[in-house]
């Protein structure tokens, strides 16, 4: 632990039992209480993981390598890791956007502005990608303009990281619009007031402001963009090679029987999230101090 | 730099009740001026219209013989402290105190900065915290930073929004005593608002009081208190109680008592007789019975208040001599010696 302050936050509760602690609930209940936390994190959670990883490497590491030297794994990846670094910038755009109007100004119809940005998260992500095919698809309302001018989105890239967009578009506007509205005008108000232009009062107030939620919004909506899986299946057409992500081909590989290929590719995405996981903990230690002091006015 | 607000119309909501309902006040140059009003009067209104947060629906703004209703506030060359201190909690107190000096365009050299930035903050008395984050500092540290902040632009005008509000009342003392030796070390013209009375009277050059959006008087400390406008200002400025009484031929009468309360040139019928604590004394005999039904005591003296008897049971305030000895619930005799007269309302 580098930082002191951390580590009185994070220190377990007082070991001198009921009458030093803050809770007067009895020894037995509170492990009680914790048993039965544990005991559904690693049924559902851990065991699961686990499972995932040991699957992977049940032929051993040759193996392992093997599923990922075939050509369509390697165009999964790659076309996962586009997908994120098109659609993650994107909501981190939008959802900066929709949280700055939610938060800081007043308008007609704002409400529903606040329910629109849960859609993508009540929607059904199948419905979410059956409307864009209807949309964009060759049958679709835009089909014959689309096609007009060669442009196809259903199918390939777009449709994938329209999808992405949509399902992903809560994360980062989430994150932020509780804080922002807690945080109110007056440090904006402030900054014009000294001359700041308003761009300037953005990159030097507002951002400095919002920037842990931002990152963690980034950083989950990340993990939604490599991971999902209903919208992208409606939209992507599943073309080995060309529009399978990866989540896609995990499943076209075990419908295949594939189980080390499928576990292989499973055990990546996994990783991938794992890492993200990693990255928010590590920059919540690394950075204790500093997001402490940002929480407080 | 003088200050003129010419009838300033402010409504939030189209067709709503106005916020300020065409207001005129002029600042004078180098003046500490209070706007002193109950919550809703239009206070912080008034002054985020002068500041430019907020844009009147009519009236103007006059900066000097400039007209700065149009200017948009980067540019208007205010000062302006929150009551909650809005410093940017990520910047040490030294880059917050520098922030208005390096987003100007003709931005000063990192030397002349950084000079400019000890030099406000020994005037607040900081110096020695130039490092440290605002989330490491007191409310009372807090809002000197904020001072300093305001302060480094070298404002037309410094406008603060109920700046001790949120502060201890030691801390508030301490603070009060701060922004007056500095208005008086920098000359610079000053509004403040404040809902606390004492802290615009002990303050404040001149005292601007309003209710509902409009102004009800404007002077000095003394003048609001001791020569006050309405029956509003008498009662917001200061304590004081009142007794619905007739007027006839020049002579105050309350229950057919006549008073010894001057009224000359007003008109014959009812009126209401507005008291300090000090116009009302306990007498051996004669005058007025009645019941204390409270005794308070505060920094400025001791207060009784006295249910008169008979009907109407009107409570009037009377100052307790020093030494005199009152209990709650004796019967007691008050005379009344003074007061103002309002129209009845």
């Amino acid at each position: 632990m580098a930082s002191p302050t951390l580590a009185r936050r994070r220190a377990p509760p007082d070991p001198a039992g009921p009458a030093g602690g803050t809770t007067s609930e009895p020894l037995w209940l509170r492990r009680t209480l914790i048993g039965i936390v544990l005991v559904v994190l690693a049924l559902f959670l851990l065991l699961p993981l686990a499972a995932v990883f040991a699957e992977a490497f049940r032929g051993g590491l040759a193996t392992y390598r093997a599923a990922f030297s075939d050509p369509d794994a390697l165009a999964a990846i790659t076309l996962t890791l586009t997908v994120a670094a098109i659609a993650v910038p994107l909501n981190l755009v939008f959802g900066i956007a929709a949280a700055w109007a939610i938060a800081k100004f007043d308008f007609v119809g704002k409400s529903l502005l606040v329910t629109l940005i849960d859609l993508p998260f009540s929607v059904s992500p199948v419905v979410a990608g059956l409307v864009f095919v209807l949309l964009f698809g060759a049958q679709g309302v835009l089909g014959p303009v689309l096609q007009a001018h060669g442009l196809q989105v259903i199918f390939a890239l777009p449709g994938i990281v329209l999808a992405t967009v949509f399902v992903t578009f809560p994360f980062v506007a989430r994150e932020l619009i509780p804080l922002m509205q807690d945080q109110g005008t007056a440090d904006e108000e402030a900054a014009l007031t000294l001359g700041a232009s308003g761009l300037r009062t953005f990159w030097r107030v507002t951002l400095p402001n919002v920037k842990w939620a931002l990152l963690y919004g980034v950083l989950l909506c990340n993990a939604r963009a490599m991971g999902e899986f209903g919208a992208v299946a409606v939209v992507s057409g599943h073309i080995r090679g060309e529009t399978n992500t990866m989540p896609l081909h995990v499943e076209i590989l075990y419908n295949e029987y594939d189980l080390g290929g499928a576990f292989a590719m499973a055990s990546l995405l996994a990783g991938l999230a794992l890492v993200t996981l990693a990255i928010k903990s590590f920059l919540e230690w690394r950075y204790a101090g500093a997001i402490a002091s940002a929480a407080q006015r | 730099m003088q200050v003129q607000a010419l009838g300033i119309v402010k409504r939030f909501a189209s067709g709503g009740p106005a916020a300020l309902a065409g207001v005129d006040l002029d600042v004078r140059s180098g003046e500490l001026m209070a706007l002193l009003g109950p919550s809703g009067s239009g206070k912080t209104t008034l002054l985020r219209v002068v500041a430019g947060l907020e844009a009147a629906d009519e009236g103007r703004i006059l900066f000097g013989d400039e007209d700065a209703t149009t200017i948009p506030v980067r540019r208007r060359g205010v000062g302006f402290v929150f009551q909650h201190y809005a410093l940017f909690r990520h910047m040490s107190v030294a880059d917050n105190v520098a922030f208005g000096l390096t987003v100007r365009r003709d931005r000063p050299s990192r030397a002349a900065i950084d000079a400019r930035v000890a030099e406000l903050l020994r005037l607040v008395q900081l110096q020695d915290f130039a490092g440290r984050r605002p989330g490491q500092l007191s409310g009372g540290q807090r809002q000197r930073v904020a001072l300093a902040r305001a302060l480094a632009v070298d404002p037309r005008v410094l406008l603060l929004d109920e700046p001790f509000g949120a502060l201890d009342a030691r801390v508030r003392r301490d603070l009060r005593r701060s922004l007056r030796e500095i208005h008086d070390a920098t000359g610079q013209t000053t509004i403040f608002v404040t809902h606390d009375q004492d802290e615009a009277l002990e303050l404040a050059d001149r005292v601007c009081i309003l209710r509902d959006g409009r102004i009800e008087q404007v002077g000095t400390p003394d003048h609001v208190h001791d020569d006050p406008a309405s029956a509003f200002v008498m009662a917001f400025v200061g304590e004081s109680s009142s007794l619905p009484v007739i007027v006839s031929g020049g002579t105050v009468r309350f229950r057919d008592a006549p008073l010894p309360v001057p009224a000359p040139a007003w008109p014959d019928g009812p009126a209401a007789l507005h008291m300090r604590p000090w116009d009302i004394a306990f007498a051996e005999e004669g005058g007025l019975t009645g019941t204390v039904a409270m005794l308070r005591r505060s920094a400025g003296g001791r207060r009784a208040e006295v249910r008169l008897d008979g009907e109407g049971g009107h409570l009037v305030e009377v100052g307790i001599p020093v030494g005199a000895g009152v209990a709650r619930g004796e019967a007691v005799r008050l005379a009344i010696r003074g007061g103002r007269l309002f129209p009845a309302g």
